[in-house]
């Protein structure tokens, strides 16, 4: 009869249970977005970088996992590198950032695509002149750009020349010697790429790499993709907690705001219950039961929700925010609500617990 | 003469309370004996305690001083929990208002009762099916109270009143918002109800006409039972 009467409550005001139930689902759909969009990131750069087709990265001393966009190294490495036994390709990229986590990759396009197997043309076809650059279909369906289009990056202006299947290092490629120059880092790359004559060696050679190179962060290609965890990208994991924070005193406030009002809408009903002896942890529980449905309804609805945001934000920019469904995470939204909604309760509940029930019965 | 049994038993009654800066003496010392399926009527103008009466008589507060004895249990004794378990499975109420819950059915208020005291899904007394056809209300059982008249409500509310089988049922003003013809079928009713099931009933009332459906009527006035009225 519990279960009766607190599905009756709800439905005897829609209007205060669907926006509850809405405001509870935008709380669950934020986390989620903003989870999803961290791991998305993470995902999509761990693809591109797969996508290369190398079998071991060398990173300038002193850099993260994830920092990018500058040129630190000498472009020499690259030859240091082909020397090196059972190299069969090595290749030097230049990453210029240009803006949020952008950047542009300045590439030998002919070692390029031998390493990555060749870039999949969707329309147009390689660089031809020097301000040339091609992009990758998101990046183009992003900014509307098409063949022939002329995009300022970098205080430059680039003639696009090819759109590109998404996936192999970067979203934009130009001529690496012509970046090298407008950005005044000639001779300087960012990564260097080296593939093996034969996977098998790859221990070996990061043996030897390691001993030459002592101060250079050198990975396995899957060693750098394991790496490659939102955790690793700087400040993502508080503010996920931030977020999370934010959440539950979110969900705190409109739970406790719709609770109390309706703990005074029914103070009446509240007496009634009382009188017929129903104690005050009962009347708590019903409160609680009602938020924890509500609660409950909303995390379903916010998970529906993010479907629809995800799906919104690929139309718009699906470059920028390759945000991604996290499933793992549904359960710990859910709990989030879960939690915010309970302690919003928690006030309500002991205010309609110890209500009076003689000053209840008069309550007009 | 005191009957050895009676089902209520009230001695020395006192409750005093403060409202802003006056000190209120509601009840001065009542004295009160029902006898097990008795209908008692307990008459008074307004202010005159009964409806503070009816509120310790039915374990919604404690008296100050003096005694309550309902079905051999000294209510004075008792924490809020102890009340409110008497109140769901000794104790009916019948209120002026109704106070049926909005969002359930009539059924469904009647069964919120019966779940109450932990009898849900348990067969329904005999007695009660044969007042549910007496209250003439079982075809309205799945409207909600706003479906319903005054008179099917408050009907309604007998019913839930009585569906535990309570030792004692106490009724606030029960015609006080009711027309004259739904007041004489529910003062009908509920004296059928004593007469037919022997179920116990004090009825509090202003209206002297109502309390003539009693067995004995008591007055009250200043807080106390006037003897001999």
């Amino acid at each position: 009869m519990v279960n009766k009467l607190v599905f009756e409550n709800l439905r005897h005001r829609p209007l205060r249970t669907l926006l509850t139930v809405l405001a509870i689902g935008l709380q669950v759909t934020l986390v989620l977005t903003i989870v999803g969009l961290t791991r998305g990131l993470v995902e999509s750069s761990a693809a591109r970088n797969r996508g290369v087709g190398a079998d071991i990265i060398i990173r300038p001393p002193g850099t993260s996992i994830i920092g990018m966009s500058s040129a630190p190294m000498s472009e020499g490495m690259v030859k240091f590198g082909e020397k090196q036994p059972h190299v069969a390709i090595a290749q030097g990229v230049v990453m210029h950032g240009i803006g949020g986590l952008e950047s542009i990759a300045g590439i030998d396009l002919g070692r390029f695509s031998s390493m990555a197997g060749g870039l999949r043309y969707l329309s147009g076809g390689p660089l031809e002149q020097k301000s040339d650059i091609l992009i990758d279909e998101n990046y183009a369906a992003q900014r509307k750009l098409k063949v022939g289009n002329l995009v300022d990056l970098a205080n430059q202006k680039w003639t696009v020349r090819g759109i590109v299947e998404s996936g192999k290092l970067g979203k934009m490629f130009v001529d690496k010697a012509y970046l090298q120059e407008v950005t005044s880092n000639t001779g300087k790359i960012s990564l260097v790429y080296l593939k093996l004559d034969d996977p098998k060696n790859i221990p070996a050679v990061i043996a030897s790499l390691k001993e030459q190179l002592k101060d250079y962060p050198i990975y396995s290609m899957e060693e750098f993709l394991s790496y490659l965890t939102p955790g690793q990208i700087p400040g993502v994991t508080p503010f996920i907690g931030v977020l999370i924070g934010l959440s539950i005193i979110f969900g705190f406030l409109v739970v406790f705001l719709a609770m109390y009002t309706a703990v005074l809408e029914r103070t009446r009903e509240i007496g009634i219950l009382k009188a017929l002896g129903a104690t005050s942890y009962y009347v708590m529980a019903m409160l609680i039961r009602e938020t924890v449905v509500l609660a409950l309804i909303g995390a379903v609805f916010g998970i529906l929700m993010t479907f629809a945001a995800r799906a919104a934000i690929l139309a718009f920019v699906p470059s920028s925010l390759p945000v991604v469904m996290v499933p793992d995470w549904w359960p710990i939204a859910g709990l989030i609500s879960l939690a915010g909604a309970i302690l919003g309760a928690l006030y309500p509940g002991l205010k309609a617990a110890r209500q009076d029930t003689i000053e209840a019965l008069a309550y007009e | 003469m005191n009957n050895p049994d009676p089902i209520l038993l009230a001695r020395d009654l006192r409750k005093d309370f403060r409202v802003g800066d006056v000190d209120v003496h509601a009840l001065r010392g009542v004295n009160l004996q029902v006898q097990r399926g008795e209908f008692l009527a307990i008459v008074g103008h307004s202010g005159s305690g009964k409806s503070t009466l009816f509120n310790i008589l039915g374990g919604l507060t404690a008296p100050t001083s003096g005694t309550v004895i309902l079905d051999g249990r000294d209510l004075r004794a008792m924490g809020e929990a102890e009340r409110a378990k008497l109140r769901k499975t000794s104790i009916g109420f019948v209120f002026q208002k109704y106070n049926l819950l909005p969002t359930l059915s009539a059924g469904d208020n009647i069964e919120l009762a019966r779940s109450l005291a932990g009898l849900s899904g348990s067969p329904r007394d005999p007695h009660f099916e044969e007042a549910l056809e007496m209250l003439g209300i079982r075809n309205r059982l799945h409207h909600k109270p706003r479906a319903l008249s005054g008179g099917e409500q408050q009907r309604v509310a007998i019913a839930r009143a009585i569906v535990n089988n309570p030792a004692l049922l106490l009724a606030d003003e029960p015609t006080g918002n009711l027309d004259t013809e739904n007041s004489t079928v529910v003062l009908g009713l509920l004296r059928e109800l004593n007469e037919r099931i022997g179920q116990t009933i004090v009825m509090i009332t202003h209206n002297p006409e109502a309390a003539a459906y009693a067995h004995r009527v008591e007055r009250m006035k200043d807080g106390v039972i006037i003897v001999g009225a």
